[in-house]
């Protein structure tokens, strides 16, 4: 199998693969965030969860479509205020549905699945009414183009770096917020014990609220991400849903250093494993290994130690 | 009150409807290409009845029905397929007496898991055995470590995933994303023209009631009562001294094993089998016919079946626009305004009045039956 290569082709390969992997770990990593602290923290399984990516792309596609026909010289900041935008959009949405829908389910959760899942088709078919059913893809300002030569057989693409430290920035606001803020002590004091939480004055009906809208709001800015390395359809945010959940599930639902460290080894293993083998057999062989290892460990890789 | 019948009354009503409507007024009224799409919905309803056991009442929501559905349909399907790529049918191959995708793919000699599904006996124990056996390795996992709820949905959920991917990459294999086509014969039994279709379509209608006997017996014996004591207070079930973790492995592998049925049939009717069938979405979907019908009711899972996908193709059919949105808002209603589903609307809105009118005509004429029979018809659940 290494016989054609000298061992600093290798090197190489090995370094581009990792980082192939890295992209990858971000769009898992931004994505299993908003959905870590729905499912973890409220225990809420949003199969909508890739539609509401999907509205962040498309708000960035807007974005940029707007940018290049009215403002073509501010084109190359667009993603910024495009990223706000997305958030907005997606957690005004999230709002919306715990509304509507969600908080009449809380103490239902497989019904919140089924709930969500209708929601996720009729939204898929608001995209395609609304936008077509063909993917569109962002034209990418001049500075995300091209690639940086890291050494003569090593390149990485900007875009994919740029896309790293974004996430990189979501994790650390979102760990803080959760963490360090009043408002994230409050989330965490409701998910730990709800009664005792509206018994010292924790509006918990707001708190769900917010937190369900911050969750998807973190997917829409998923999506505005997801748009720099790939083209966005009405379906795309169906292939990314299992995954993710695997990603939530294998870490430990409500640790976000598990989220992160699941979203890590799984990405990683499948980009890997894909220089080897066909992409069907690689992702094929992560899931197995995921699966097989929360058969043995169901409480995933970091548990949080709560009474029951 | 205990009923020691095998069906009380409305149940009685409600069986007997169901089999006039299958065996009698369709075969009679629908033309043959309308018949045989009833068998492909009717597919499912073995789907829907094994998840009214396994999520109704043992209160497992499995996600993942697609992929016992799928592997019954397989294995039926290779069977088929071997049969329909014979030495003289294939003689234009480059190798002869192997199936056509795997010529394709420039596989030259048949598999080894292909060769026992020459002989139609091995086929039909491995339609039972291999989604029995799968699902009794991933319950035994699962629930000797009480991971149950959400965590059993998803990691299903992932399982339907993979057997979708593995399917897919493995087109020399398995025939990939078209699936197995072109299936023709049964033991030499054409399964293609009008005759055949009829022909199996009742055969599958039988089995469908077979099936809804096994799962009505299961409801009626002590199992069944300890299911549902289980969904509703697990703990309490588990100090009583039983073994949660082996009833739920139970209901969860006879679920696998209808699906299975299913998915034999499914192959047997439409004529193909593709992975398409498997996935996370036709799973997901078997669990809303399931919903819709009402997920406490044996019967209602079979009217779930037929009357979403009739409304499925109806509307897709006329209006392919609205169709997501209607499929979309019916799973959202059926969860928030009636999660007994229509099974329910009927046992808490139609059933009360013809008990009433039922009730109100017989005390008038005096027989004395009149108070037993609201007692009977009251809903058990």
């Amino acid at each position: 199998m290494f016989g054609d290569y000298s061992i600093g082709d290798l090197g190489s390969i090995f370094v581009m693969q990792g980082f192939a992997g890295l992209i990858l770990f971000s769009v898992y990593v931004l994505m299993a965030l908003g959905l870590a602290i729905i499912f973890g923290q409220m225990g809420v399984i949003n199969m909508a969860h890739g539609e509401f990516m999907i509205l962040g792309a498309y708000v960035t596609w807007m974005t940029s479509n707007f940018f290049q026909a009215f403002l073509p010289s501010l084109f190359s900041g667009y993603f910024f205020l495009a990223m706000i935008l997305a958030f907005l959009a997606s957690g005004a949405l999230g709002m919306l549905v715990e509304w509507a829908l969600i908080r009449h389910l809380y103490k239902r959760p497989l019904d919140t699945l089924l709930a969500t899942w209708g929601l996720s088709l009729m939204l898929q078919q608001a995209y395609r009414s609304i936008f077509g059913a063909r993917e569109v893809g962002v034209d990418l300002p001049q500075w995300m183009l091209g690639s940086l030569k890291v050494t003569d057989s090593i390149e990485v693409p900007i875009n994919g770096v740029f896309v790293m430290g974004l996430t990189v920035l979501i994790t650390v606001v979102v760990a803080y917020v959760l963490y360090k803020s009043r408002w994230g002590r409050q989330v965490r004091a409701v998910v730990q014990n709800r009664i005792m939480a509206g018994a010292v004055g924790i509006n918990t009906e707001k708190v769900d609220r917010y937190t369900f809208g911050l969750g998807c709001g973190i997917a829409g800015i998923a999506g505005s991400a997801f748009t720099m390395i790939g083209s966005t359809g009405p379906t795309s945010g169906q292939l990314y849903i299992v995954d993710t959940f695997l990603v939530v599930v294998f870490g430990g639902a409500a640790s976000l250093l598990g989220t992160i460290a699941s979203a890590f080894s799984i990405s990683q293993t499948q980009s890997t494993l894909e220089f080897f083998m066909s992409g069907s057999m690689a992702k094929v062989l992560t899931l197995l290994a995921v699966v097989g290892i929360l058969m043995l460990r169901p409480q995933g890789l970091f548990a949080l130690k709560v009474r029951k | 009150m205990i009923n020691s019948r095998f069906f009380n009354r409305s149940e009685l009503i409600g069986f007997i409807a169901l089999a006039a409507i299958l065996f009698v007024i369709l075969p009679l009224s629908l033309d043959v290409f309308r018949l045989n799409l009833v068998a492909k919905y009717l597919t499912y309803a073995f789907v829907a009845i094994g998840l009214v056991l396994c999520w109704g009442y043992g209160g497992i929501l499995s996600l993942g029905q697609g992929v016992f559905f799928g592997l019954g349909g397989y294995c039926m399907a290779m069977f088929l397929k071997l049969e329909a790529s014979s030495v003289e049918n294939t003689k234009i191959q480059s190798t002869p007496g192997i199936p056509d995708f795997m010529d394709w793919n420039q596989i030259t000699s048949l598999p080894l898991f292909w060769q026992p599904f020459h002989s139609l006996t091995f086929t039909i124990a491995a339609i039972i055995l291999v989604p029995g056996l799968f699902a009794l390795i991933i319950g035994t996992a699962m629930f000797k470590r009480r991971v149950g709820g959400t965590y059993f949905a998803i990691i299903t959920q992932a399982v339907a995933a993979i057997l979708t991917i593995l399917i897919v990459g493995q087109q020399g294999y398995t025939g990939g994303i078209n699936g197995m086509t072109d299936l023709r014969t049964l033991k030499g039994w054409d399964i293609r023209p009008d005759h055949a279709k009829i022909i199996l379509y009742f055969v599958e209608v039988v089995l469908l009631f077979a099936c809804i006997g096994i799962a009505q017996f299961i409801r009626l014996t002590k199992l069944g009562r300890i299911l549902v004591a289980m969904r509703e207070q697990e703990d309490r079930v588990r100090f009583s001294g039983y073994s949660v973790a082996n009833f739920k492995i139970f209901a969860f592998c006879m679920a696998a094993v209808f699906a299975a049925i299913g998915g034999a049939m499914f192959a047997l009717n439409v004529g193909f089998m593709s992975p398409s069938f498997v996935g996370i979405v036709p799973s997901i979907e078997m669990v809303i016919y399931t919903a819709v019908g009402g997920r406490m009711s044996i019967f209602g899972a079979v009217w779930g079946s037929l009357l979403v996908n009739f409304a499925k193709t109806g509307l897709s059919e006329s209006f392919p626009q609205l169709w997501l949105f209607g499929l979309g808002a019916l799973f959202i209603a059926v969860v928030l305004a009636f999660p007994n589903g229509l099974s329910g609307i009927w046992a808490d809105y139609v059933q009360p009045r013809i008990d009433r009118l039922l009730a109100s005509r017989k005390s008038k004429s005096g027989t004395p039956w009149a108070d037993n029979s609201v007692a009977d018809g009251a809903p058990a659940e």
